[in-house]
C-alpha cells in the first residue's frame, strides 16, 4: 500500500470526487432501505405479530396465489386443521380494512381484525362480550379514543376495553374485535363460503363458542413437523383434507396486495441503485487502472511481483468504499434519527442501515475487482521504452 | 557478480515470417565493469537489454544474472530476480508522480518485503552519491530532466543489484547534463561493483567505457577494448 496510499493523496480531487459519490450513494440507500422497511412495517405489522407458524388462506381459483382480501374460509375448514397431527392450536382471523368513527366525529381508516377472544391470537380479552374492541396505539390516536370509549366500525359500536400494541395492517391501525363482530361488520364473501347468508349466523350457527367463518386460519404447529415452511407432508395433506392453501406466516406477507407491489418497486430501487454503484465504481477504477498502467508497468519492471500490485489496488479500493460508505451510512443513520419522531415511516436499525452497506461494499469491491484485474495484463517491456 | 549472455538469439513475428532482432549474441560482463554497447537504430539494442532484464525470453542461448540461469525460470522467480539482482536504468526517468524523491528508493525496499521507512537512510545516501541530497522530499513535477535522471539511477542501485542496465540514460538530457550522468554511471559501477551494461547512441560516451560492443543487424562485433 506504499505507493496506493500516497496515490490517495497525491490525486486528491479524482479521488474526493469518486468518495462523494459513494458517500451519496450509501445514503439514498440506506434512506431507502429504512422507509422501505418503515413501509412494510406499517403494511404487515400485525401479521407478522401473529402468534403463529403458518397462515392457511382457502385455496384460491385462480392463479394469483393467495390473497389476504380473496381470502374467506368456513368453519369446517377451520376445525379440520384444528385437529390435524402436529398443530398445537388452530385460530380463525377475519381481516377488512374499513372505517371507524368516534362520537365526536373523528374518523379513521382501520384495520379490523376478528379474533375468538381469548383465543391467543389477539389482545381481545376472554369473557369479553363480542362487541368489545382493544385499539392499538395508533388507532387510539388517530380516532382520539381511549379504553371506556365507544367507536363505531362500519355502523357497528363497540366498547373499547384496552389499548395497546403497534399492530398495522396495509397502512391503516388495527382494532382488534371478536370475530362474532367481525362478521357482523364484514359479512365474508368468499369462494369458500356458502352463499345462503353465513354471516346471519354468527357466534351461533357455528357451535357456540365464537367459532366461524373467518378471512384465514392462524395456525401454531407444535414443532413435529417442518413448521414454518409448510412443506411437511402431514400440512399438505391437512391442506388437502381442508381445501386450504398454507404458507408460512413470512411467506403470507406477500398475499398482502399493497405489500407486495410497494416493496417490489422499492426493492428494484434499490437494486438499481447497488447495481448502478458497482458500475460507477467499476468505471472509474478501470479508468484509474489504465492511467495508472505506465506506473504499473514500471513497478513490474523493477521487480514487482503481479499479486502485491493486485493487492495494493484492491486495498486502495477498499480504503475509499469503506470510508465512502461509512460516512454515508453515518448520514443516512442521524437523518433516519431525524426523521424517526415524525409521520415518516422510516425504522433504523442494524438490518436496514448495516445492511445495505454491507452490500455497497461487497459490491464496489466486485466493480474494483473486476477493473484492476487488468493490472496482470500489464507487460514490463513497455517501461523501456521511450515512449511514455 | 556477473551478467553472461551465451549465443543469445531473439526473433520478433513479422508478417509470414520471423525478424531476428539478436543474432547468436554473446556478453560477458564481470562485476565492477562497464560495457557500453553501440549500434544504429534498429541494430537490436534495446532488445539486447531486455533479455538481460528478463523482460523477453530469447528463442534460444543461455542468460545468467549474477550466476542465476534465467531460461525455464517461472516469471515470479524473474520478478525476484529483477528486484534483487538486476538495477534497471530506463531511458525516461521513469518516475511514479505521487512519491518524493527518497521514496521513489523506498518503493524498492517495500518491492522486496522490506519495510520502506526502514529504506529511508539508504535512499538518502544513494541520492547523496549522486548529488541530490537537498531535493530528498521533492517530487518529481520539482525536479528538472537531469535531477530525474540522477533519480532514476540511484533507484536501480537501491537494491544492490549485481547487474545494471542502462537505456540510453541521456537522450533527453543536454550534453553536459548526459556527460555527468555517464560518469556518474562509471563511478557507481566501480564503488559498487555491478556489471554494468550501456546502451547508447553517443561515441563521446565510449571513453567510461571498459568494453565496447557493437552491434549490427543484430550480431554482436567481438568486444574492442578502449583503454
Ligand atoms: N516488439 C517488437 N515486435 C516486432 N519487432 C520488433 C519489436 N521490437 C523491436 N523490433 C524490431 O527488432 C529490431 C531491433 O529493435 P531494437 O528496439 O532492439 O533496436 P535498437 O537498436 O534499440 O534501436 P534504437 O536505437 O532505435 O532504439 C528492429 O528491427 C525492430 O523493428
Ligand atoms: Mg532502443
Amino acid at each position: 500500500m506504499f505507493v496506493a496510499w500516497r496515490d490517495l493523496g497525491f490525486a486528491k480531487g479524482r479521488f474526493a470526487l469518486i468518495g462523494a459519490v459513494i458517500v451519496l450513494i450509501t445514503l439514498l440507500v440506506g434512506m431507502l432501505s429504512g422507509l422501505t422497511a418503515g413501509l412494510a412495517r406499517e403494511n404487515v405489522s400485525a401479521v407478522t405479530g401473529l402468534p403463529a407458524d403458518l397462515i392457511a388462506f382457502d385455496r384460491a381459483e385462480g392463479d394469483g396465489g393467495p390473497s389476504f382480501s380473496d381470502s374467506a374460509v368456513t368453519e369446517g375448514q377451520w376445525r379440520e386443521w384444528a385437529r390435524a397431527p402436529g398443530v398445537q392450536s388452530a385460530e380463525p382471523l377475519g381481516i377488512t380494512t374499513t372505517k371507524a368513527e368516534t362520537g365526536d366525529g373523528a374518523s379513521a381508516a382501520v384495520s379490523v381484525f376478528g379474533v375468538r377472544p381469548g383465543g391467543g391470537l389477539g389482545p381481545v380479552p376472554g369473557g369479553s362480550g363480542d362487541d368489545s374492541a382493544v385499539l392499538s396505539e395508533g388507532a387510539a390516536e388517530d380516532l382520539g379514543a381511549g379504553e371506556g370509549d365507544t367507536v363505531t366500525v362500519a355502523g357497528r359500536e363497540l366498547a373499547v376495553v384496552g389499548v395497546g400494541g403497534d399492530a398495522s395492517f396495509s397502512h391503516t391501525p388495527v382494532v382488534w374485535t371478536s370475530l362474532g363482530a367481525w362478521q357482523g361488520i364484514a359479512p365474508p364473501s368468499g369462494p369458500g363460503v356458502p352463499s345462503d347468508g353465513t354471516s346471519g349466523t354468527n357466534g351461533t350457527g357455528g357451535g357456540g363458542d365464537g367459532g366461524g367463518t373467518a378471512t384465514v386460519i392462524a395456525v401454531t404447529t407444535d414443532g413435529s413437523t417442518d413448521g414454518g415452511t409448510g412443506t411437511d407432508a402431514a400440512l399438505a395433506d391437512t391442506d388437502e383434507k381442508a381445501g386450504t392453501t398454507t404458507v408460512a406466516k413470512a411467506d403470507s406477507l406477500a398475499a398482502i396486495g399493497s405489500y407486495t407491489s410497494e416493496n417490489g418497486s422499492l426493492q428494484l430501487m434499490r437494486g438499481f441503485l447497488f447495481a448502478i454503484s458497482a458500475l460507477v465504481i467499476g468505471a472509474f477504477f478501470t479508468v484509474w487502472t489504465i492511467q495508472r498502467g505506465p506506473d504499473v508497468a514500471v513497478l513490474k519492471a523493477l521487480g514487482a511481483s503481479t499479486g502485491a500490485l493486485l493487492r495494493d489496488a484492491l486495498g486502495q479500493a477498499l480504503v475509499l468504499l469503506v470510508g465512502g460508505t461509512a460516512a454515508g451510512t453515518a448520514a443516512a443513520a442521524a437523518l433516519g434519527a431525524a426523521v424517526s419522531g415524525s409521520d415518516v415511516p422510516f425504522v433504523l436499525t442494524p438490518g436496514t442501515v448495516l445492511a445495505p452497506a454491507a452490500v455497497m461494499v461487497a459490491l464496489g469491491a466486485l466493480g474494483a475487482a473486476l477493473s484492476v484485474r487488468r493490472i496482470t495484463s500489464v507487460d514490463p517491456l513497455t517501461a523501456l521504452g521511450s515512449a511514455r | 557478480m556477473s551478467l553472461e549472455l551465451n549465443e543469445v538469439t531473439l526473433t520478433y513475428p513479422d508478417g509470414d515470417g520471423r525478424l531476428t532482432a539478436l543474432d547468436r549474441v554473446s556478453l560477458d560482463v564481470p562485476g565492477g565493469t562497464l560495457a557500453a554497447v553501440v549500434g544504429p537504430s534498429g541494430s537490436g539494442k534495446s532488445s539486447l537489454l531486455a533479455v538481460a532484464a528478463t523482460l523477453i525470453r530469447p528463442d534460444s542461448g543461455t542468460v545468467a544474472v549474477d550466476g542465476v540461469r534465467v531460461e525455464g525460470a517461472a516469471p515470479a522467480r524473474l520478478a525476484e530476480l529483477r528486484r534483487r539482482r538486476i538495477g534497471i536504468v530506463f531511458q525516461q526517468p521513469n518516475l511514479l508522480a505521487s512519491l518524493t524523491a527518497a521514496e521513489q528508493l523506498q518503493v524498492m525496499a517495500q518491492i522486496d518485503g522490506r519495510p520502506p521507512r526502514k529504506a529511508r537512510p539508504r535512499a538518502l545516501e544513494l541520492l547523496e552519491a549522486v548529488g541530490l541530497a537537498d531535493l530528498a522530499d521533492r517530487r518529481p513535477h520539482r525536479l528538472s530532466g537531469g535531477q530525474r535522471q540522477r533519480v532514476n539511477i540511484a533507484r536501480a542501485l537501491m537494491n544492490d543489484p549485481a547487474v545494471l542496465l542502462v537505456d540510453e540514460p541521456t537522450s533527453a538530457l543536454d550534453h553536459e547534463r548526459g556527460a555527468a550522468v555517464i560518469d556518474l554511471i562509471a563511478r557507481l559501477t566501480r564503488e559498487q561493483g555491478t556489471a554494468t551494461v550501456l546502451v547508447t547512441h553517443d561515441r563521446g560516451h565510449l571513453d567510461a567505457a571498459d568494453q565496447v560492443a557493437e552491434v549490427l543487424d543484430g550480431r554482436l562485433t567481438a568486444p574492442a577494448t578502449t583503454g
